[in-house]
């Protein structure tokens, strides 16, 4: 009987080395995947266990974690949540979180490689774990025009400080209040997060860096001017056919200009002129003359096809991949298949400000550690050299011109030159416009330029323009960073 | 087997008086550090959870201290020759589910009798006081051999119970409660102690017909038909209980343990092969019915996201897991972690609740206490004089070893997940009662053990 009882107590303790083995595999080596999957809520309620980071403006928290008595210990309010919900998004228990809230959340929650070690010492000193604060390039005045401005219309403002790429405002419409997602009662905030993703007005898409993109229009024809004119075959006093109706090649259909007849009443007309009065068929001429891959050269010069982190990642901005002449045609005025995102034209307009160099936009002034030390600071980068800073005077001068004598007159501010183009871009028949502007200002030495776009016709259907609904939000933002 | 004379018992009362006293000298400092432990366990998962201490909850576990004491009192006097560490691995295993119940007690703001902890305490109260009778009132374990078929017949009956009509009852998705008014009992609990004494019972007296009878075959001597019928009896209950009470984890035990016994008493490895194919065949006829194959499919791929979501789908395993991983080598601390984010966190899940905040180190502790008390168990099968006591210390103590491996290895995925009882830990009235009467038994067990051996050297 011993030797049955020997083998059955060898069963035995082979039962407890699997389970001995067993838990420290998943306690010790499989331990690391298991905290990473999206689906361990432990991860995240650690998260929110922690101390947070401040999200700050000028020293001053728009996001920031106040301890409560509760199994979280931290309350995540925003102090004006919707004004900034574009930039910080939302940070919610499991409905995931988004804006800088997401793309800077090791920071904010303390996990960061560059946190490493004050992790370590904070363990050994008996110290509760707290995140890095984020302080961000938003300038609050600048952001509450662009607020202010955009009233309850649909759309977006991208404000760039062109020397430094910093974001100075960025604004969606409509917004949301992230204090509503932050709340730490799951059932509620799946309810308000269920509303606003019903919501028609997609509040919780950010349109200023993504959303369903709009054709540019005519604030594409900076792009094709700077292609023209970086050719050099082109200048500026360059001249184009001046008919009244194009005929698209190889189909029956024409293009014509917004006016419906001619660009002013001469035979020909200059590449200045067209700009200044925004005209299509001259631009479609110049297209087609340029060819698809010159156009989409200098697009991507510029951004085009690039998902940009801000940190936040942007949607790419589209030139069509292989365009016929007749869609080349079209795309020469930002019709057809050609999307923008507002922060890809506000680099645009910020690369001809600042002598051609577009600088890589960015949210994120400087990473503060707890003890307010600095962990990492924002150091301006060249993003790209699309155009020389010839090709950039000229194209300031014709903007200039374009809100001083053009079609963008509502972005004139008295005693300041404004650059400036505005564009009305259409989303097919029947379907209410795109209306955008693009400049900066002061054109002499510019410290900012905005892209505004309102969405929906501005709820003008096809009778709104560019200029009469987003050239003046732009003048405000303008206004508001020049008053500093 | 020799057998001790009256006269050598009486020449040997000296030093009867001297050696246990020994034993249980060493079993009242272990105790009480047993106690000591169970007690700072409570204070740091108040101090964890609440932030605050909070005396109200002393007073009954003091209590079970002191109940614990008595049946310390109780081995002094009627069993003074008895394992010393069954009693404070019992009471510490006792304590720390108790620590880890209250600590799911308190992120859901129990309190009161609504409180699982207060009624496990209860519940312990009870067990230790019916382990106390069993200890007191069972002078001679060979008395159990006279009721086996007693005993295979309310192991039966009990076992089959919850099947009945009115009284069964059926509880996340297993029927093997019964329920009279606001009361729920598992009866299978107390069955296995029942089916074991009839095991040992009736294998002391079948052994021979077992081991010596039977045609051979491959090199193996298998069993004549007639006297397969009990182990076709039992096969047939542990596959009802499978089929009919959809709990593979006690089907899965009742067999082990008859397996075991048996192969134990007749050394025929036969007889293992013969109800491992049964079983596992049945197991197989049974997967088709659904539930046993999502529970294979929840095993095997846990993480694949459909079964994750599915309805009974391996959410709570993954849960468990993430607990575990969240607990790490060292654990967040007690009333530190968040275990009550898995489902059945105080009962089936328990050791993944204490592994969040005690870590693999608090983890290996637990299984080592287990792994203590089952070798001390086992000891009475090497070191005994009766096949009977050999035999049913040997059924008991691979009880103990087998459930916790089989809840254990559900948990953290050795095995496919089934709805047993962690022993001692988890949260529940019929498991803690027939855990103390195991320990009781063996403890009664040990006691002849430790003092016939001596008498057959002095022969």
């Amino acid at each position: 009987m011993n030797r049955e009882l020997k083998r059955v107590s060898v069963v035995v303790l082979l039962m407890f080395v699997a389970l001995f083995v067993s838990t420290t595999t998943i306690q010790v080596f499989q331990a690391d995947n298991l905290r990473v999957d999206d689906r361990n809520r432990r991860t995240l309620f650690a998260s929110y266990s922690t101390e947070r980071g401040h999200i700050l403006l000028d020293g001053q928290p728009i996001a920031q974690s106040v301890p409560v008595d509760d199994r979280y210990r931290f309350q995540r309010t925003y102090a004006e949540g919707e004004l900034y919900s574009a930039v910080t998004g939302y940070f919610t228990l499991d409905q995931g979180s988004t804006g800088i809230e997401d793309a800077l959340n090791a920071e904010l929650s303390g996990t960061a490689n560059s946190q490493f070690l004050d992790g370590i010492n904070r363990l050994f000193t008996g110290q509760d774990p707290k995140g890095a604060s984020v302080e961000l390039t938003i300038d609050p005045a600048a952001q509450r025009a662009a607020f202010d401005a955009l009233g309850d219309r649909s759309g977006a403002v991208v404000a760039i400080e062109p020397s430094t790429g910093k974001i100075l405002a960025m604004v969606s419409k409509p917004a949301f209040d992230p204090n509503a997602l932050a709340v730490h009662d799951t059932d509620q905030v799946l309810a308000t997060y269920d509303a606003l993703i019903e919501d028609p007005g997609d509040p919780l898409v950010n349109r200023a860096i993504t959303g369903n993109l709009n054709p540019p229009g005519s604030v594409f024809k900076l792009v094709v001017s700077a292609a023209a004119l970086e050719s050099g075959e082109y200048t500026a006093e360059s001249t184009f056919p001046n008919p009244a109706t194009f005929p698209l090649p190889g189909t029956d259909s024409v293009i014509t200009n917004s006016g419906e007849g001619a660009c002013g009443a001469a035979e020909s007309v200059t590449l200045a002129e067209a700009l200044r009065l925004s005209c299509n068929i001259p631009f479609a001429e110049l297209g087609l003359a340029l060819g698809d891959d010159a156009l989409r050269d200098m697009a991507e010069d510029f951004g085009f096809g690039e998902s940009i982190a801000v940190p936040m990642p942007s949607a790419r901005s589209v030139f069509p991949a292989d365009p016929d002449d007749p869609a080349t045609a079209r795309s020469a005025f930002g019709q057809d298949d050609v999307r923008a995102t507002p922060l890809q034209i506000a680099m645009v307009s910020a690369g001809i400000a600042n002598d051609g160099t577009v600088m890589r936009p960015t949210l994120v002034e400087r990473i503060l550690a707890p003890d307010l030390r600095e962990i990492d600071a924002l150091e301006p980068s060249v993003f790209s050299e699309p155009i020389s800073a010839d090709t950039a005077d000229t194209l300031t001068r014709l903007m200039v011109d374009n809100v001083g004598s053009g079609v963008a007159s509502n972005a004139r501010i008295g005693g300041v030159s404004v650059a400036g183009k505005t564009g009305t871009a259409e989303n097919g028949s029947g379907e209410p416009y795109s209306l955008w502007f693009t400049g900066f200002a002061p054109a002499e030495d510019p410290s900012v330029a905005v892209a505004v776009v309102v969405e929906d016709g501005g709820g003008l259907g096809q009778s709104g323009r560019g200029n009469t609904l987003a050239a003046p939000i732009a003048k405000q933002v303008i206004e508001a960073v020049l008053n500093r | 087997m020799p057998q001790p004379t009256d006269t050598v018992a009486r020449a040997d009362g000296e030093r009867r008086v001297h050696v246990p006293r020994k034993l249980r000298n060493l079993e009242l400092v272990l105790v009480l550090f047993a106690s000591l432990l169970n007690g700072a366990a409570l204070y740091l998962v108040q101090l964890g959870a609440l932030g605050a201490f909070d005396s109200s909850f002393f007073l009954p576990a003091t209590g079970l201290a002191v109940l614990v004491l008595g049946m310390h009192v109780a081995l002094r006097v009627s069993a003074p020759d008895a394992d010393p560490f069954i009693l404070p691995i019992a009471t510490l295993l006792n304590g720390l589910g108790i620590a880890g119940i209250y600590r799911i007690d308190l992120s859901y703001d129990l309190s009161g009798w609504e409180s699982v902890a207060v009624r496990q305490i209860a519940w312990s109260g009870l067990a230790i006081a019916v382990a106390i009778a069993v200890v007191v009132l069972l002078r001679n374990h060979r008395v159990l051999q006279r009721y086996r078929y007693i005993a295979m017949f309310a192991g039966l009956a009990l076992l089959l119970l919850p099947m009945l009509p009115i009284i069964g009852r059926e509880i996340n998705g297993a029927r093997v409660w019964i329920g009279i008014g606001g009361f729920s009992f598992q009866p299978g609990e107390i069955a296995k102690i029942a089916l074991a004494v009839f095991f040992a019972g009736y294998l002391v007296t079948a052994r021979d017909s077992l081991s010596m009878v039977g045609a051979k075959f491959l090199g193996l001597r298998f069993p004549r038909v007639r006297d397969f019928g009990p182990i076709l009896v039992i096969w047939a209950a542990a596959m009802a209980v499978l089929v009919f009470q959809r709990d593979l984890g006690t089907s899965l035990l009742y067999f082990g343990l008859f397996l075991v016994m048996i192969y134990v008493a007749t050394a025929r490895i036969s007889w293992v092969l013969l109800g491992l194919l049964l079983f596992v065949g049945g197991a197989f006829a049974a997967a088709q019915l659904g539930y046993v194959g999502g529970r294979l499919n929840a095993w095997l791929t846990p993480f694949d996201n459909e079964i994750y979501n599915a309805q009974g789908g391996s959410y709570q395993l993954v849960s468990g897991l993430f607990g575990l991983a969240n607990g790490g080598l060292i654990g967040t601390g007690l009333g530190q972690g968040m275990p009550s984010l898995t489902p059945l966190a105080n009962s089936d899940f328990i050791i993944a609740s204490l592994g969040e905040e005690l870590g693999l180190a608090g983890v290996f502790a637990i299984l080592s206490l287990y792994l203590l008390l089952v070798s001390r168990g086992l000891r009475i099968g090497f070191a005994g004089q009766d096949d009977f006591g050999r035999l049913l210390g040997v059924g008991l103590s691979f009880v103990i070893a087998l459930q916790v491996f089989v809840v254990i290895g559900g948990v953290t995925r050795v095995i496919p997940l089934t709805g047993l009882t962690t022993p001692f830990m988890a949260a529940g009235g019929s498991s803690l009662l027939a855990n103390w009467i195991i320990a009781a038994i063996l403890l009664r067990l040990s006691d002849t053990v430790r003092n016939q051996p001596r008498l057959v050297v002095q022969q």
